[in-house]
């Protein structure tokens, strides 16, 4: 049984990494929030680099999921 | 041995007799499934069934009236909005890449929205086509496919150059190299893993909540009061923000595939 408690323990330890993803994507529509709110005209133009930052640090945090998944599940 | 607690832990997550994987099932139509067998599955249905409603979605609009319908300008807001994209990232040679693009775009876009659909009759659900990443690599593949015959094609072997940034000192050249060539194979992967692992977990959290609420029925009107009602509210915020990641994930797809063609037509 020791396998499957450490399978079990080890997908609730790769939730740890969602929630440092989630800090990540937070901080980056909160500087852009901070940012377009200081600028509002120059915030239109920088759209595309706040989604790729966005899809560029969500990706860690599916990752994560990912290898919770693969414990419970593969 | 190991089959056996495999089946014990799958038992552990079904959570009320719901198993949030079962979704993701790939169940032949037509045919057998079977290795060197070729079947008609729920997925080829999927997709079938999103191909044909992007097709009426673009018939509608694409009946050039002089004064623009809803229709027609629901059409030509998303044609637009792929078009300014990719010329804005590529530049003016990017416009022949926005059918590409487009395509990719929009078939993401309604296989995840399709996906999503809250019908579901006894054995016959929704499926996410996109939630397979053998269909997003697929896709992924696609995009480098142009990336590579593109950058070659027009710059033969200074694509190379495309590895090691302007200004390098020379002792770093070798170690840069390897760094740019390192994180320019993992595109494609990431560019897969980022769509399908986005609709899964979506839809394994959606089905969660759903077990939530029936087996808190289930269990008498106190705890059904107590856990359904918050359960289902949050379902419905959750399902909205779905939405939301539906649309960002195709735009994030397009978006990434465009900066790639990107390096490949201007080698930065």
């Amino acid at each position: 049984m020791e396998v499957e408690a450490a399978r079990l323990i080890g997908a609730g330890l790769a939730a740890i990494g969602a929630g440092a993803a989630a800090a990540g994507v937070g901080y980056i529509w909160g500087s852009f929030l901070q940012g377009a709110l200081r600028n509002p005209e120059a915030a239109d133009g920088e759209q595309a680099r706040l989604y790729i930052g966005f899809a560029v640090t969500e990706l860690l945090g599916l990752i994560a999921a990912v290898i919770g998944f693969i414990l419970l599940f593969g | 041995m190991l089959k056996k607690k495999r089946d014990f832990t799958v038992a552990e997550a079904e959570g009320g007799g719901i198993d949030p994987m079962s979704q993701f099932k790939i169940e032949p139509i037509a045919g057998v499934l079977e290795q060197g067998q070729v079947a008609f599955t729920n997925s080829s249905l999927w997709m079938l069934l999103t191909l044909a409603v992007i097709w009426v979605f673009m018939w509608g609009g694409m009946k050039r009236e002089l004064v623009p319908g809803r229709w027609q300008l629901a059409v030509e807001s998303v044609t637009g909005f792929i078009d300014n994209m990719v010329v804005s990232n590529i530049g003016p040679a990017g416009k022949k890449y926005v059918p590409y693009i487009f395509t990719i775009f929009i078939f993401i876009l309604f296989a995840n929205l399709m996906g999503l659909l809250p019908i579901g009759f006894t054995g016959v659900h929704p499926f996410t086509v996109t939630s397979h990443i053998l269909v997003t690599g697929v896709m992924a593949v696609m995009s480098f496919a142009i990336v590579l015959a593109v950058g070659f094609w027009k710059h033969k072997l200074k694509f190379f150059t495309l590895f090691v940034p302007h200004g390098t000192p020379l002792p770093m050249v070798p170690l840069l190299f390897v760094i740019e060539l390192v994180s320019f194979m993992v595109r494609p992967f990431s560019l897969a893993l980022r769509l399908f692992i986005a609709m899964t977990a979506g839809h394994v959290l959606l089905k969660v909540f759903a077990s939530f609420v029936i087996s808190g029925i289930n269990a008498g009107p106190e705890i059904g009061l107590l856990v359904s009602i918050p359960s289902f509210l949050l379902m419905l915020f959750v399902s909205a923000l779905e939405l939301l990641i539906c649309a960002i994930q195709a735009y994030v797809f397009a978006l990434l595939s465009a900066l790639y063609i990107n390096d490949a037509e201007n080698l930065h």
